[in-house]
C-alpha cells in the first residue's frame, strides 16, 4: 500500500496504533520487565508512525512496523544501559514472534501477552484505582492527562500514582501472568470489575466518552481471548447493550434523559442485536443477568411496553446470585413497574433496612419515581430535590430538578 | 522471591466461621514442598526489649518499639515464584482466618545475590 494522503496515513496510524498498542506494550513488559520503557517505547513507535507515514506511505504491515520500531528503541536504551545479553537477544527476535496474527510460541507463551497485562495491571493486590488507571494507561495507552481528568486528579499526582503502582507491581512480586486452575474463577471477576468501572467513566453523565468505546473494545478482546469464560461474554453484551443508549441519552441541551423520555429510534440497533446473539448461549451469571434485563429495556417499544415482570424476575434471579443494596434498589424499582408503586415502595424499604443506601441519589430518586406515579406529587418534587442534592454530576442534578419543576412547577 | 510472612492477631477479631486449617498441616506441607524457609512463634510482647543508640549512648528499654493492638505473634519465612503463590500458601494458613497475614517481600541487594 503506498497511500500518500496525509489524512490516510494518520488515520492508519491511529488504527493501526489502537490495535498494536497494547500488544506491542505487553510483549515489552514480558521480555523486559520495565513498564515504563515499555509504553514509552511504544508512544515513541506511535509518534514515529504519525511523523513518518504521511510521507512515506503506510507500511504494508503497520503493526509490525510499529512493533519493530518500538523494540528498535527499546534495544537502544538497554544496550546504553548495558543489559544483560539474554535479554538484547530476547528482545532482538521479538518481532518474528510477534507478527499482527501471533503464532503459538512456546510453552507458557501460548497465553496472549496482552491478556497477561489485563491480569497484572487488575492484580487486587493493587488499590482499585491504581488498577483502572494502570489498565487505561498501559493496556489502552490513554493519555496520562487524561487518565487524570477522568479520575479528578491532577496530572503530577497521576504520573507519581502510576509509577508508584509500577514500581509496586515490581517489588511486591505480582506476576506478570494470568491465573490457571481455581485462581482464575477467583479472580476473573475482579478483572471485569475493572473494565466495567473503565466503561462507567466514560458512560457516566459527566464522564470521558471515549472511554466507554475503549472499555467495549477491550472487554471484546479479553472476550475473544478468553471464550470458555461465558462471563466476559456477557460483560460484552451489558455493555454494548448500555451503550447503545449513548446517542438517546441527551437531550439538544445535554440535559440527561431517563429511559422513559428517550427516543428509542435512535438506539443502536445493530449494538443491540449483536448483544442478543451472544446473550442467546450463555449460562446463568451475574453479567449474564443482568445483560438480560438490559435486553429487555432495548428491545421494548416503551417504558410502558417494557416486559416488567421478567426485568422484575432477572433482578430476583439477580439478587440470589449476587446480593447487593444497588441490586436490591433496582429491585424494587422494577418491581414497582410491574407490581403497582405500592410494591415498589415496599421493596425499596426493605432494601434500604441495613442503612447501606443512605445519601445514595439514585436510591432518593427511585423514591421519588415511585412516589409520583403513587400521586403524590409535592412528596415527590421533594423527593427528587433532595435526590439533586445528593447527586455527583451537574447534568444528573438538572435532569432531577428537572423533573422536580415538572411535578411542582 | 522471598517473603517474610508476619503473622498477626486482628485488631478487632472476626474470626471466619469455617474450620480453620490446623497449623502443624500446614507448616509440614510447605517445609515439603520447599516453600517454608523458617518460622517461628514469637513470645509475648512483655518480652520484647528495645535497642537504640542516641548520641552514641546505647538506650535499652523493655517492651516493644510501637504499641499497636495488633500484635506480630510469629513469622514465617517464605521462598515463593511470586506474590501470587505466595498468597496461595498464606491463604491455608489458619491465622488468615483468625487473624491476618503480612506478605513482605525481601529486598535483593545488589551483590548480595
Amino acid at each position: 500500500m503506498t497511500d500518500t494522503r496525509p489524512t490516510a496515513a494518520a488515520q492508519a496510524a491511529a488504527v493501526a496504533g489502537t490495535e498494536s498498542y497494547p500488544r506491542i506494550v505487553a510483549a515489552l513488559i514480558r521480555v523486559t520487565g520495565d513498564w515504563a520503557l515499555a509504553e514509552d517505547c511504544a508512544q515513541e513507535a506511535l509518534a514515529a508512525g504519525l511523523e513518518r507515514w504521511p510521507h512515506d506511505g503506510v507500511p504494508a504491515n503497520p503493526g509490525g512496523w510499529l512493533m519493530t520500531v518500538a523494540r528498535n528503541r527499546a534495544l537502544d536504551v538497554l544496550r546504553r544501559a548495558s543489559v544483560e545479553r539474554r535479554k538484547l537477544r530476547d528482545l532482538a527476535v521479538l518481532a518474528l514472534t510477534d507478527g499482527p496474527d501471533d503464532g503459538p510460541g512456546e510453552g507458557e507463551d501460548l497465553v496472549d501477552d496482552r491478556l497477561r497485562l489485563v491480569f497484572t495491571c487488575c492484580h487486587p493486590a493493587l488499590r482499585l484505582a491504581d488498577r483502572v488507571a494502570l489498565t487505561l494507561r498501559t493496556v489502552l495507552g490513554v493519555p496520562t492527562a487524561d487518565v487524570a481528568r477522568a479520575l479528578l486528579v491532577t496530572e503530577a499526582t497521576m504520573t507519581r500514582r502510576l509509577t508508584r503502582a509500577r514500581t509496586r507491581i515490581r517489588t511486591a512480586g505480582i506476576p506478570y501472568r494470568v491465573p490457571s486452575g481455581p485462581a482464575l474463577p477467583e479472580r476473573l471477576p475482579g478483572v471485569l470489575a475493572v473494565l466495567y468501572l473503565l466503561f462507567t467513566l466514560g458512560h457516566d453523565a459527566d464522564g470521558e466518552p471515549a472511554f466507554a468505546d475503549e472499555a467495549i473494545r477491550l472487554t471484546r478482546l479479553v472476550a475473544r481471548l478468553m471464550p470458555e469464560q461465558p462471563e466476559v461474554a456477557a460483560l460484552l453484551a451489558l455493555l454494548l447493550l448500555h451503550h447503545s443508549r449513548r446517542d438517546a441519552r441527551r437531550d439538544a441541551d445535554g440535559t440527561l434523559l431517563t429511559l422513559d423520555r428517550q427516543d428509542r429510534s435512535r438506539w443502536d440497533a445493530a449494538a443491540i442485536a449483536e448483544a442478543r446473539e451472544i446473550l442467546a448461549g450463555l449460562p446463568d451469571g451475574p453479567y449474564a443477568w443482568q445483560a438480560r434485563i438490559a435486553a429487555c429495556h432495548a428491545t421494548a417499544p416503551s417504558t410502558a411496553g417494557t416486559d416488567w415482570a421478567a426485568v422484575a424476575a432477572g433482578y430476583d434471579a439477580l439478587l440470589r446470585l449476587h446480593p447487593s443494596p444497588v441490586v436490591a434498589l433496582n429491585r424494587a424499582v422494577a418491581h414497582g413497574h410491574a407490581y403497582g408503586p405500592t410494591a415498589g415502595l415496599r421493596l425499596l424499604a426493605a432494601a434500604r433496612g441495613d442503612g447501606e443506601l443512605d445519601g445514595n441519589a439514585h436510591a432518593v430518586a427511585a423514591e421519588a419515581h415511585l412516589t409520583a406515579r403513587y400521586g403524590d406529587a409535592p412528596r415527590a418534587a421533594q423527593l427528587f430535590r433532595r435526590a439533586a442534592e445528593l447527586a455527583h454530576g451537574p447534568a444528573e442534578r438538572r435532569a432531577l430538578l428537572d423533573r422536580a419543576a415538572e411535578l411542582v412547577p | 522471591m522471598k517473603y517474610l510472612m508476619f503473622v498477626c492477631t486482628d485488631t478487632e477479631p472476626d474470626p471466619d466461621t469455617a474450620t480453620h486449617p490446623d497449623v502443624e498441616t500446614w507448616v509440614a506441607d510447605n517445609d515439603a514442598n520447599g516453600r517454608r524457609l523458617d518460622g517461628s512463634v514469637l513470645g509475648p510482647a512483655d518480652s520484647a526489649t528495645t535497642v537504640r543508640v542516641r548520641g552514641g549512648e546505647l538506650l535499652v528499654s523493655d517492651g516493644p518499639f510501637a504499641e499497636t493492638k495488633e500484635l506480630i505473634v510469629g513469622f514465617d519465612l517464605l521462598e515463593c515464584a511470586d506474590l501470587d503463590e505466595a498468597i496461595e500458601v498464606a491463604r491455608a494458613h489458619p491465622m488468615a482466618y483468625a487473624g491476618r497475614l503480612e506478605l513482605r517481600p525481601l529486598v535483593d541487594l545488589p551483590g548480595s545475590a
